[in-house]
């Protein structure tokens, strides 16, 4: 997974719509194709309900589209059962919330930990070590033994960053990563995020309202009424 | 597993309050059922004991329930007869030792023989009726309480005196006869005995009291002017609620009329069943509360970590490892509460003993409890059944639901 294939989408959306509710059905995304490449930063943008985030769930595999299909690396995923459908996120998917959702109860480094260790391929010892480490690449390396609410917002949200990258996924999705977060603290997070996709080759797709931000990603998509309307 | 049950157990650790309502909430569950079990049974034990040692468990006397068949109704059936006279027999159980020999084996309980004598007791110049019953000592004290309720003198003593009578304390009191005076008996068959009384006793039972003179067997035999008479074998056994399938038994084995505790308070017996009902319907509805209690904390504090569900979800972690995480949290706290509960139940249970009821009728008493593995198996196995029920629910709800719903929910 540390050396992505070159050629061919990472990740791909085919036809998908995304329709809920039964008896007053709303209609989410409606007929969305977006194909991702590798080692691409893009942003998608777009007024508050609007269907962007449901376009991310759907493209992270936390929601099933209506019609359609998700692809990873040319492989349908959208119809996988809930489990198989977890070790793929587990494996090959990273989130980033707009909130940190970091578990309370945990430190920094434990909460790093957990995707790794549910994912079982490393041992305690190297999950510590690699846990370490990203934090420490992250700026971090002083406070891996410090709880959440001991940290910052800007701290949290990069511990948040490191739990996702965890167990070294390919595509990493941010649902508004710095809606909460001061303007150094968000300058700090699309620089990681930059270097992340030219250090790495891994792609990253984050929701975004804010069009200076979104400007400085390789590729802007604008979702309107659950539809794409403009991709450059 | 292992990541599930240390995901759980810090949780459980670090949610320190949560964790101690809900373990109290449970501990509280079970102690409170199993002080109510133990004093509902307790009270329950008191009433049957009470009931059932005013008499022998079962008695086996002289008697027949049916006058012997004629041979001439075995021959011809149309022959019946009417006002037939038997031919007069000697009182008592033939051969009675060889018959407890014959019931001993296969009898998980003691017996006892006895003779029962009515004789006048003649002193300070007036008559007084009474029931003198003689004893074995050594086998009495088996199937009976009387040795400990000779309140003076003691039951041994009838051995050392030379016809040594032991009296009911009414009795006594009512001839106006003390230890030490001598007392005259005279038989129905107008056999003549002075004794020497030698202790009071007390059964609680005021018509017992009045009227009950014990004495040794072979006293009781003089008097009746009979060597050898038994005409009761009294039994004690084991198992209370077997004395009346044991009694048929018995008088099958026989042919002397035995009776069973339960024959002679058949009356008593309907409130028995009812008692019993009364009990098991205020056991049962004090753990139903009690694991509603413990359904409400521990559904709450899964329902609270509904964020976290959806956290995990959203990381990989598949439904199943997610409900297995809120399960185990669920039977840790489940499972500290139950033995907090039970530690807190024997303490109550321990309190509530000391309590002492003073009565002018009666000696000081304890407040009975029952000490019953039972009760506590029951009360932890309800507080841990509805704890895994109370944690499985909201976590199996919580997990199934779509992350997204929670995730958008909280931002």
């Amino acid at each position: 997974m540390t050396e992505p294939r070159a050629n061919g989408p990472i990740i791909e959306m085919r036809n998908v719509t995304r329709i809920i509710g039964d008896a007053i059905p709303t209609t989410l995304v409606r007929n969305i194709g977006l194909s991702i490449a590798h080692g691409e930063f893009i942003a998608i943008t777009g007024p508050s309900g609007s269907g962007k985030s449901s376009l991310l769930y759907l493209l992270g595999l936390l929601d099933v589209p209506t019609e359609g299909e998700v692809l990873i690396e040319g492989e349908p995923v959208s119809g996988l059962d809930e489990t198989e459908r977890a070790a793929v996120r587990l494996e090959t998917l990273g989130f980033i919330f707009q909130f940190h959702f970091l578990l309370p109860e945990f430190t920094a480094l434990q909460n790093v930990m957990l995707p790794m260790r549910a994912l079982g391929r490393w041992n305690e010892e190297e999950c510590r070590d690699r846990a370490h480490r990203l934090l420490a690449s992250l700026g971090l390396a002083d406070h891996s033994h410090k709880r959440p609410e001991q940290l910052s917002g800007g701290q949290r949200q990069r511990v948040a960053i490191a739990r996702a990258l965890a167990n070294e996924p390919l595509v990493i999705l941010a649902d508004e990563p710095t809606g909460n977060l001061d303007s150094a603290s968000s300058e700090q997070v699309l620089r990681i995020f930059r270097r992340l996709v030219d250090e790495t080759g891994r792609a990253i797709i984050m929701v975004t309202h804010d069009l200076n931000l979104a400007a400085r990603t390789d590729r802007q998509v604008r979702v309107v009424d659950g539809q794409i309307v403009a991709a450059t | 597993m292992r990541l599930s049950f240390e995901i759980a157990l810090t949780h459980v650790l670090t949610r320190v309050r949560q964790t101690l309502v809900g373990m109290l909430g449970v501990a509280m569950g079970v102690g409170f059922s199993v002080l109510m079990a133990a004093i509902m049974e307790g009270s329950q034990n008191d009433f049957t004991r009470q009931l059932v040692d005013a008499l022998p468990h079962i008695t086996v006397s002289d008697e027949r329930r049916e006058p012997p068949r004629q041979p001439a109704e075995d021959v011809y059936s149309d022959v019946s007869y009417a006002g037939l006279r038997t031919p007069e027999t000697r009182p008592g159980i033939k051969n009675p030792f060889a018959l407890m020999d014959a019931i001993e084996p296969g009898l998980s309980g003691s017996l006892a023989p006895s003779a029962q004598v009515r004789a006048v007791i003649r002193f300070a110049g007036r008559d007084t009726a009474a029931v003198v019953t003689g004893i074995d000592i050594e086998r009495e004290t088996e199937v009976s309480k009387l040795a400990t309720q000779v309140r003076q003198g003691k039951l041994g003593d009838l051995a050392t005196a030379s016809n040594g009578i032991i009296l009911g304390d009414r009795l006594a009191s009512r001839i106006g006869a003390r230890i030490g005076n001598t007392i005259t008996l005279v038989s129905g068959v107008g056999q003549t005995l002075s004794c020497t009384v030698v202790g009071l006793s007390h059964t609680g039972i005021a018509q017992n009291d009045e009227t009950q003179a014990t004495v040794l067997l072979k006293t009781a035999q003089i008097l009746a002017g009979q060597t050898g008479l038994v005409n009761a074998i009294r039994i004690r056994v084991d198992e209370i609620m077997q004395a009346r399938a044991i009694a048929s038994r018995i008088e099958a084995q026989t042919g002397y009329k035995s009776v069973s505790w339960q024959e002679a308070n058949e009356d008593l017996l309907s409130t028995f069943e009812i008692r019993n009902f009364v009990m098991y319907t205020v056991v049962g509805a004090i753990l139903l509360v009690a694991s509603f209690g413990t359904y409400n904390i521990i559904s709450t504090i899964t329902h609270e970590k509904t964020r976290d569900i959806a956290i995990l979800k959203s990381l990989g972690f598949t439904e199943g490892t997610v409900r297995r995480i809120f399960l185990l949290e669920a039977l840790m706290i489940g499972l500290a509460g139950t033995l907090i509960g039970w530690g807190l139940g024997y303490a109550l249970c321990q309190a509530f003993e000391t309590i002492e009821f003073k009565s002018p009728f009666m000696d000081v008493t304890h407040m009975p409890m029952e000490y019953s593995p039972l009760h506590y198996g029951l009360a932890g196995l309800v507080a841990l059944a509805s704890s895994v029920i109370a944690g499985f629910l909201p976590a199996r709800k919580a997990s199934r639901a779509n992350p997204v719903d929670i995730i958008r929910g909280a931002s």
